[in-house]
């Protein structure tokens, strides 16, 4: 009788990249209503316990007996050992993935799909523009852009929650307010009088922003339609199609290309995304059904 | 006047206006000023004037009985406050409160009414920056209708 295969011990994708390593969870916080934070480590035992990612891919993550779902890391990439994802809890998997504590494990595939692009985002203004729990995949991005500030020029971050309770990783945006290299600016959709914010479409802030349109680079993650009205106020701002980035968000499976479950026209978003350039599926976002 | 013609010419809703029609608003324009909290008009007024924002932020509110007020919209430097003045029957349909200290020009909508009927190429070319302003606050409320944070992202 052949052996049984060996269980994975390290965080990288094993050679067979549907078969899942265990990690476990180390710390879990709440962020905004519904949105949990969780550090994952994965098990040790090739001496190491680092899983080297890009900015902007995504895991597989598995609770056993529950279901898997593609989450987004929004971690920092220059921390290998651990690491971070954003989940909100609306589904089956993803409501029991929230509930996870410390030690408990967490099946886990990946790093998958392609990521921001940071080389092409070197020597110029970087605007990054977020809706909701977009914010979560652009984080690493932001932790990269500030690990190599002095590579980039102007860099802006406008993000958009639904209200001020909304808001993602509220104490960290206050110590990056507090660098002078970086514009941020947050507006919520609605909000109750003792809030001192901007109030309005986090697309409205795109025209008030410092940024050089023919050197610069957007990063857009956020819902679908509000990627569309982020897109259309950029390129008003004067940005070409080839400078707009965006992360796509689909019904993942398999997470390498395989299963077409999230084809989009003549590309799969597992494989070829998450992140695309706008010029690529441009002709794709308005359709209805794809 | 002169100082006021400058302010008015260098606000970017009247950008590039001819110096003719410029003299016609700057009849109707004066400088204001409201301390933080301050509410420039409330919802049910007349909408006797509108204001191009100089420094500071506006918070534009309703108020739902049993929620307070509810903050839609806050305007900045460079934007302008106020379209009910264009539309009959020409009263507030909000309340507008400045957050912090608001310099800003106002101006008589009845006088500037006045010589948009007399005038009507200078109806057509405040129409014609207004109707923008109007277009992005409609796909602006679009978005926030659909509430698409409500989804995950």
């Amino acid at each position: 009788m052949a052996p049984p295969p060996e269980p994975p011990v390290h965080g990288r994708t094993p050679p067979d990249p549907m078969v899942p390593c265990v990690a476990r969870v180390r710390r879990r916080r709440r962020d905004a209503p519904q949105v949990w934070t969780l550090d994952l480590e994965v098990d040790g035992g090739d001496g190491t316990k680092n899983f080297p990612f890009a900015p902007g891919q995504f895991n597989m993550l598995t609770v056993f007996g529950v279901g898997e779902v593609p989450i987004s890391l929004s971690g920092d990439p220059a921390k290998p050992g651990c690491l971070v994802h954003t989940v909100r809890a609306v589904g089956a998997v993803s409501d029991a993935l929230a509930r996870l504590g410390p030690g408990d494990p967490v099946g886990l595939r990946g790093p998958f799909g392609a990521g921001w692009p940071m080389t092409e985002a070197a020597g110029r203004d970087v605007v990054i523009v977020a809706g909701g729990l977009g914010l979560a995949p652009l984080r690493p991005a932001l932790y990269q852009l500030f690990a190599g500030r002095a590579r980039y020029g102007k860099i802006v971050l406008l993000y958009g929650a639904r209200s001020p309770d909304d808001i993602l990783f509220r104490r960290e945006i206050e110590s990056w307010r507090r660098r002078l290299d970086i514009e941020i600016e947050v507006t919520v959709d609605h909000a109750s009088s003792v809030w001192h914010g901007h109030v309005g479409v986090v697309t409205t802030l795109i025209s008030r922003a410092d940024f050089d349109p023919l050197h610069a680079i957007a990063l857009v993650c956020g819902p679908e339609v509000m990627m569309r009205f982020a897109i259309t106020a950029l390129r008003h701002s004067g940005l070409d199609d080839q400078s707009i980035y965006l992360s796509m968000e689909r019904n993942m499976k398999c997470a390498i290309g395989f299963c077409g479950h999230c084809q989009f026209g003549p590309v799969f978003v597992c494989r070829d995304g998450p992140v695309f350039r706008h010029d690529r599926v441009q002709s794709l976002l308005a359709l209805k059904e794809i | 006047m002169e100082g006021l013609e400058r302010i008015v010419k260098e606000h970017p809703f009247f950008a590039g206006l001819e110096e003719g029609f410029l003299n016609l608003v700057c009849g109707c324009a004066k400088n204001v000023r409201f301390e933080a909290g301050q509410y420039l008009f409330h919802e049910g007024e007349p909408a006797d004037q509108f204001y191009l924002i100089r420094h500071g932020r506006i918070a534009l509110e309703l108020t739902a009985p049993g929620r307070g007020a509810i903050i839609f919209q806050t305007l900045t430097e460079g934007e302008i406050v106020g379209v009910s003045w264009v539309i009959p029957p020409y009263r507030w349909t909000y309340d507008a409160r400045a957050l912090d200290l608001l310099r800003a020009i106002a101006i008589d909508a009845a006088c500037l009414r006045q010589k948009c009927e007399a005038d009507h190429d200078l109806g057509y070319e405040m129409m014609k920056r207004f109707l923008p302003i109007l277009v992005q606050r409609l796909q602006a409320t679009r978005l926030q209708i659909l509430d698409v944070y409500g989804a995950p992202a």
